[in-house]
């Protein structure tokens, strides 16, 4: 059984919808939306980052082993981000000298 | 003695396959298992970066202005126009077409070796200027010693990424020679996307790093 192979068409869609969100994050970065500025252009290259990886890297149509590896280690990424977090968040709480 | 056991003499079929299908999704898996560990490592450096910029804000702010947003959006659509020709690319070895897929490697090759000569232009500068954290370390504004870690972040993340792309560019110019001599066929083809799958990798740590680093609240 041969790959899937996605229409040409799929492709030049894909590009097109990236230039776009890159154009609208450098566009947003110029508009003052306080602390929300850094989430929407976290949010922004996470659409981008789905794109390139469902359609670019074909883990659409593809085994669903894939998805499960990719997710396992985003899993552990958050992991990583939450409890740095969660520490550096919290050390003043407790006003311990030298923290 | 490939079918040794197996019952099967297919070329380009390892004898430890079954088929031609389990054969890519090993390969792709593979591949796959090795970029999550690249996305953790990555991921190290993102997480010292995010700790520091809650931590040091303005002076975060005021570095990131310092780069310069029209290279850096100029070198974000070279690399993502890259990993169209480099999707195309493989596309050309999933349906036989060798000689357009060297092609569209080769170009593939230059706009990355483009990304890398405009990335070096913005390092002299960042020389140039005295921005690179070290001993003739200078910078204009409140905060400057802390001003070098967004700096060490920036040749940090910017550097790993980079050798990335020198790899990268290696890996495109020998799938590109082997494309051209036929050797990617619709049943294996499984280095020419293992290739565009790490392509694309290094074209998603990109997507991250060009708002984190060059785009911190312009207005």
């Amino acid at each position: 059984m041969p790959a899937h192979v996605q229409p040409v068409r799929v492709y030049f869609g894909v590009f097109a919808a990236l230039m776009a969100f890159t154009a609208l994050t450098v566009f947003a970065s110029f508009v003052n939306l306080g602390h929300a500025n850094t989430f929407v252009a976290l949010g922004i290259a996470a659409a981008k980052a789905t794109l390139v990886i469902l359609y670019f890297m074909h883990v659409k149509g593809n085994t669903k082993l894939v998805p499960v590896v990719i997710l396992s280690g985003l899993f552990f990424l958050l992991l990583l981000f939450l409890f740095l977090a969660a520490d550096y968040g919290t050390r003043g709480w407790l006003g311990v000298p030298g923290r | 003695m490939a079918s040794e056991g197996h019952g099967h003499d297919l070329p380009g079929l390892a004898h430890h396959f079954d088929s031609y299908a389990q054969q890519r999704d090993s390969a792709t898996l593979g591949m796959w298992t090795f970029l999550v560990t690249e996305i953790l490592f990555f991921g190290g450096l993102f997480a010292a970066y995010g700790v520091y910029r809650s931590l040091y804000p303005e002076v975060f702010r005021a570095s990131s202005h310092t780069l310069s947003i029209q290279l850096g959006t100029f070198n974000t659509v070279v690399l993502i126009a890259s990993s169209l020709t480099m999707a195309l690319a493989v596309r050309g070895g999933q349906t036989g077409k060798g000689k357009l897929a060297a092609a569209l490697l080769v170009l593939t090759l230059i706009l990355g070796s483009v990304f890398l000569v405009v990335k070096g232009f913005e390092y002299h500068e960042k020389f140039v200027e005295h921005h690179v954290p070290g001993a003739s370390f200078h910078f204009e504004g409140p905060d400057a010693p802390h001003a070098q870690l967004f700096f060490s972040l920036y040749f940090l993340m910017t550097g790993l990424h980079a050798l990335h792309m020198i790899i990268g560019i290696v890996l495109v110019g020998y799938v590109a020679i082997r494309a051209a001599s036929g050797a990617y066929t619709p049943e294996n083809y499984n280095f020419l996307e293992g290739t565009g799958l790490y392509w694309h990798f290094v074209d998603l740590i990109w997507i991250f790093l060009f708002p984190l680093l060059y785009l911190i609240g312009r207005h």
